[in-house]
């Protein structure tokens, strides 16, 4: 019989530990780390001049990205690929790649996809104001003992805890 | 050996983004429900994923740069902005509370079969629109209370890097251990097997 049941996860210090390599790699490949939410960013800027040109040229956040042109010449689009093609790779050979739409069983569809719509605005307006993610400030600030990611992941960890209760009841 | 090379190509870029795909994946952390749980105390993998790769990393680059192999002083060290980046933190971990994902977990969550994530990536374009839209307004917060240029906490507090990064692994090993208490008291880490039922 085919064995269908999914592998389990890592233990988290292996793959911490394989993720603190990879982040050196980084490093020493471009000097920078890894990061995500430049992407996101990068795919605004070319969906808003392609939309609105004079707008995006016009906007002062937008026009300083706009200077560094296509996405498709951006190191951190290509680093998205890779991630892509990571996570494509560790689920499939593990068994755990399931297509689903990942909640709580408290809540619906309905509920869920507001919730990750509001949750995504919070997070993009957030990482545009820290000048940077998760990644691309407190793993990657952190590793070079940067003051800012400390500060980021301090008040990270603090938002979550106190917003406990709210998720033990949506998740 | 002289790195940091500065720019070393696309191919490079998605090898290096592999591995970083890959190792959350492998640790669970493309799933929102895990993702969460870090925040009820439930399951720990988030904190012990990223201070894990925080020390290692950290410990690498030192001893690189101790041989002379590495230009410390090239690499890209964040400015602190504090009230930018503290009030960003905060909105990270709200969004992540509210929504499941961070931006790098939730392109993780996509690549492994999870449809929500694409919402939430609409939502994140969305909330830098919103902020590029409303930069004006915002610039000042943005700007306020820079601190000194590509300040490091060995900077800050005197002490060698060296002796930061014993700190930081002893505070990972206390709150690894801190943090196996609440897993076993709160219904234990989520499996693999768990998610896919």
């Amino acid at each position: 019989m085919k064995n269908t049941e999914p592998k389990n996860f890592w233990h988290p210090l292996a793959a911490g530990a394989g993720l603190g390599l990879a982040l050196i790699g980084m490093f020493l490949l471009t000097g920078h780390g890894l990061g995500a939410n430049g992407f996101f960013v990068r795919l605004v800027v070319w969906l808003g001049d392609t939309i609105n040109p004079l707008w995006t040229e016009a906007n002062a956040f937008l026009k300083t990205y706009l200077a560094k042109g296509h996405p498709v010449s951006d190191w951190v689009s290509w680093e998205i690929v890779g991630v892509a093609l990571g996570a494509l790779v560790g689920s499939v050979t593990a068994r755990r790649f399931q297509l689903k739409f990942e909640r709580g069983s408290g809540i619906g569809i309905g509920m869920r996809s507001a919730l990750a719509l509001g949750g995504g605005v919070l997070t993009g307006f957030g990482a545009q104001l820290a000048r940077g993610c998760t990644s691309g400030l407190g793993l990657s600030g952190g590793a070079t003992l940067a003051v800012a990611a400390f500060i980021f992941l301090g008040t990270f960890f603090a938002a979550g805890l106190l917003l406990s209760a709210f998720i033990r009841r949506v998740w | 050996m002289d790195f940091p090379v500065h720019n070393s190509g696309p191919l490079a870029m998605v090898i290096a983004g592999f591995f970083f795909g890959y190792f959350l994946e492998v640790s669970g952390l493309g799933s929102p429900r895990k993702l969460t749980a870090q925040f009820t105390l439930r399951d720990w993998s988030v904190f012990k994923v990223m201070f894990t790769a925080i020390v290692v990393a950290a410990a690498g680059l030192w001893l690189l740069s101790a041989l002379g192999w590495l230009h410390f002083d090239q690499l890209k060290i964040q400015t602190t902005f504090f009230w930018a980046m503290a009030l960003g933190g905060a909105l990270l971990g709200a969004g992540m509370a509210i929504g499941g994902y961070c931006p790098g977990t939730s392109v993780v969550g996509l690549f492994s079969g999870r449809l929500d994530a694409v919402i939430f990536m609409v939502g994140m374009m969305l909330g830098a629109t919103v902020f590029a839209i409303n930069f004006d307004g915002i610039k000042g917060l943005y700007l306020a209370a820079e601190g000194p240029k590509s300040q490091t906490l060995s900077v800050l507090t005197g002490l060698p890097a060296w002796l930061i990064i014993v700190l930081l692994a002893a505070l990972a090993v206390a709150g690894f251990r801190w943090g196996a208490k609440f897993e076993s008291r709160r219904g234990g880490v989520i499996s693999a097997k768990e998610l896919s039922e």
